[in-house]
């Protein structure tokens, strides 16, 4: 599905660094380095930041103007606790001294420097210095507290009307129940069983609509939007961990015994197995991880590709074709957003009905 | 475009997993033809077995990403 | 890869956030969401039992009407068909009452008229005898004297009797 066309951008990789230095000309006179290089704005895009961007422009005076929100930097470093606004690092150009290290903000990540701020780059451009841990509340943590607000508030006000109207729903209501019964007759009680799925609802329909407000919310190209969380390896693998954690803890005795010494098969070929089912344990909630990280990401890149086009060839007549391409993308990426969210939680369902399944 | 054994590992990549799912909605097509009543678990059952070779893709993918 | 390698910052958060937003929600949100809708499907559910339960009544109560429309049916036209006998019945009866009665009366009609008639007779008879002795006593009387003139005496006798 998504694997070709996240393939065919990891294999723009390697071509559009080369359509960089084909237009070594710059028709604004402007330096190399300033050249529009389409994979470095992708990834600037898909990547976390410690600002929230709202608008760049051109100023009266001929230079880029950018109004964007400072966030809070949070980071420990050496048994100390630093909190300020990101501001303080003026996009990168400042050197912050707190309790007598010095940081800076390079390519959206804090190192530690010297007073002077010069990073040690290696042959990839990438600083060899010390990183500090980084606790901030960058973009996508922002994005995620306004999704979690967003949920909050919208099932909170549903649940009142439930609570006072249980037989009429109405409005938002009624759009939520049938999307909430779905979760629970199609994913929840037919992976994990009538009985035992009641346990996991919270978990599942929490699970379900963070993800999904959350790929919506990524797909908002402006202001409140704009953040990559459910495209951000962090985020998933957190999810995952949550899931594989679940899975675990409630796993049955059958489980275990069916993990670690499989019946039924001859025993020198269950001594083959151990290993083969201890990866097993951990390649589900991997792929859990990596297969929503990789849809959304890709999704990313392939808008913010079709986008770049235009830059990348210099002339406005492609932007038709460019824009027409990114409404398309952006219709299958709104049915991405909610099929990712389903077969997340459906495979989560599902991992966690193989795991407390009694005897059979 | 350098023809690196990374690319050429992603197309294999590729090639086996559109072809593992095409299977898999062949034979869930052919099922629901057979048996449209349910149609809904043979669905459940294609996205859950796609989700499970698309995992295995992408877990190659990244693999093939972090040596290439 | 950068965009590979997770920021632990933000599993922080995520991880964070997630947990409170399950606990929240599972307090607030979920358990009152699904209890109202398991809640409204048990009393459709009931309400549905309840309505066929009704249904079923219905249609017996509907049965039990019809089988009595028919028993009342019946019960009608056996009246009638009882009613229309005793009319006939009663005609009848009354018909031959009438003319068992007329029969009667004509009879003793009849009967009165012979009496009186043997009365009449009777008294004829009576009437005649006296007459004859009396005629006997003329004759007696008249034997005396000529015969054509006893003749005519008779004759006139006879002639003066009226049999009516």
């Amino acid at each position: 599905m998504r694997v070709f066309i996240l393939v065919i951008f990891v294999s723009f990789w390697g071509f559009t660094n080369f359509s960089v230095k084909a237009s070594d000309k710059d028709v604004y006179g402007r330096n190399e380095t300033e050249e529009f290089n389409p994979m470095d704005a992708i990834i600037d895009h898909i990547s976390d930041s410690h600002y929230w961007h709202i608008l760049s422009y051109t100023n009266k005076d001929g230079q880029l103007a950018e109004i964007a929100i400072p966030l809070p930097v949070i980071i420990y470093f050496r048994g100390r606790l630093s909190i300020f606004l990101s501001g303080e690092f003026n996009h990168g150009t400042r050197v912050v001294e707190k309790g007598g290290n010095y940081f800076v903000l390079y390519h959206d990540k804090v190192y530690v420097t010297g007073i002077n701020g010069n990073l040690d780059l290696n042959e990839d451009g990438n600083p060899n210095n010390e990183r500090p841990l980084d606790f901030s509340i960058t973009k996508n943590v922002g994005s995620m507290w306004l999704s979690a607000f967003f949920l909050l508030w919208i099932f909170i006000y549903v649940a009142r009307r439930y609570e006072n109207h249980p037989s009429t729903p109405k409005g938002v209501q009624s759009l939520l129940e049938p999307i909430i019964l779905f979760v629970r007759d199609d994913i929840a009680v037919a992976q994990i069983g009538e009985n035992k799925a009641r346990k996991f609802m919270p978990y599942l329909l929490t699970l379900f609509f963070f993800i999904w407000i959350n790929n919506l919310i990524g797909l908002i190209p402006i202001f409140p939007g704009g953040s990559n969380l459910s495209g951000n390896i962090s985020f998933t693998m957190m999810l995952a961990l949550i899931t594989f954690l679940i899975t675990n803890i409630n796993g049955s005795r059958n489980y275990w015994r069916h993990l670690f010494w499989t019946p039924g098969i001859p025993v020198w070929v269950r001594f083959f197995l151990i290993p083969v089912e201890f990866i097993g344990l951990f390649t589900k909630p991997f792929a859990l991880m990596i297969r929503l990280f990789a849809n959304i990401t890709a999704g990313h890149i392939i808008i913010l590709s079709l986008v770049s086009l235009i830059f990348v060839m210099k002339t406005i007549y492609i932007a038709p074709v460019s824009i027409l391409l990114s409404l398309v993308m952006f219709m299958l990426e709104l049915l991405v957003a909610v099929l990712q969210a389903y077969i997340f939680t459906l495979l989560s369902a599902l991992f966690i009905g193989l795991a407390i399944q009694e005897e059979h | 475009m350098e023809l690196s054994l990374t690319t050429i590992g992603l197309g294999m990549i590729i090639i086996g997993a559109g072809y593992g799912i095409a299977r898999i909605a062949q034979s869930a097509m052919e099922a629901m033809g057979r048996q449209p009543e349910i149609s809904s678990k043979i669905q459940t059952a294609m996205i859950i077995a796609a989700a499970l070779i698309e995992g295995a893709a992408l877990f190659a993918i990244v693999v093939t990403w972090l040596v290439g | 890869m950068e965009l590979l390698t997770p920021d632990p910052g933000l599993v922080f958060w995520s991880g964070l956030t997630f947990l409170i937003l399950v606990f929240i929600l599972r307090r607030y949100a979920w358990k009152p969401i699904l209890h109202a809708i398991k809640v409204r499907e048990e009393t459709i559910e009931f309400a549905l039992e309840a309505a066929e339960n009704a249904q079923k009544q219905t249609a017996l109560l509907e049965k039990n009407r019809e089988q009595m429309m028919i028993e009342a049916k019946r019960e009608r036209n056996k009246l009638l068909k009882e009613a229309r006998r005793i009319k006939k019945e009663i005609i009848s009866d009354a018909h031959n009452a009438a003319q068992l009665e007329s029969e009667k009366i004509m009879e003793s009609a009849r009967k009165e008229i012979e009496k009186e008639k043997e009365e009449a007779v009777h008294e004829l008879r009576k009437q005649l005898a006296l007459m004859s002795v009396d005629i006997a006593g003329k004759l007696l009387e008249e034997e005396l004297k000529p015969t054509s003139r006893q003749m005519q005496l008779i004759d006139r006798y006879l002639d003066e009797v009226n049999f009516s």
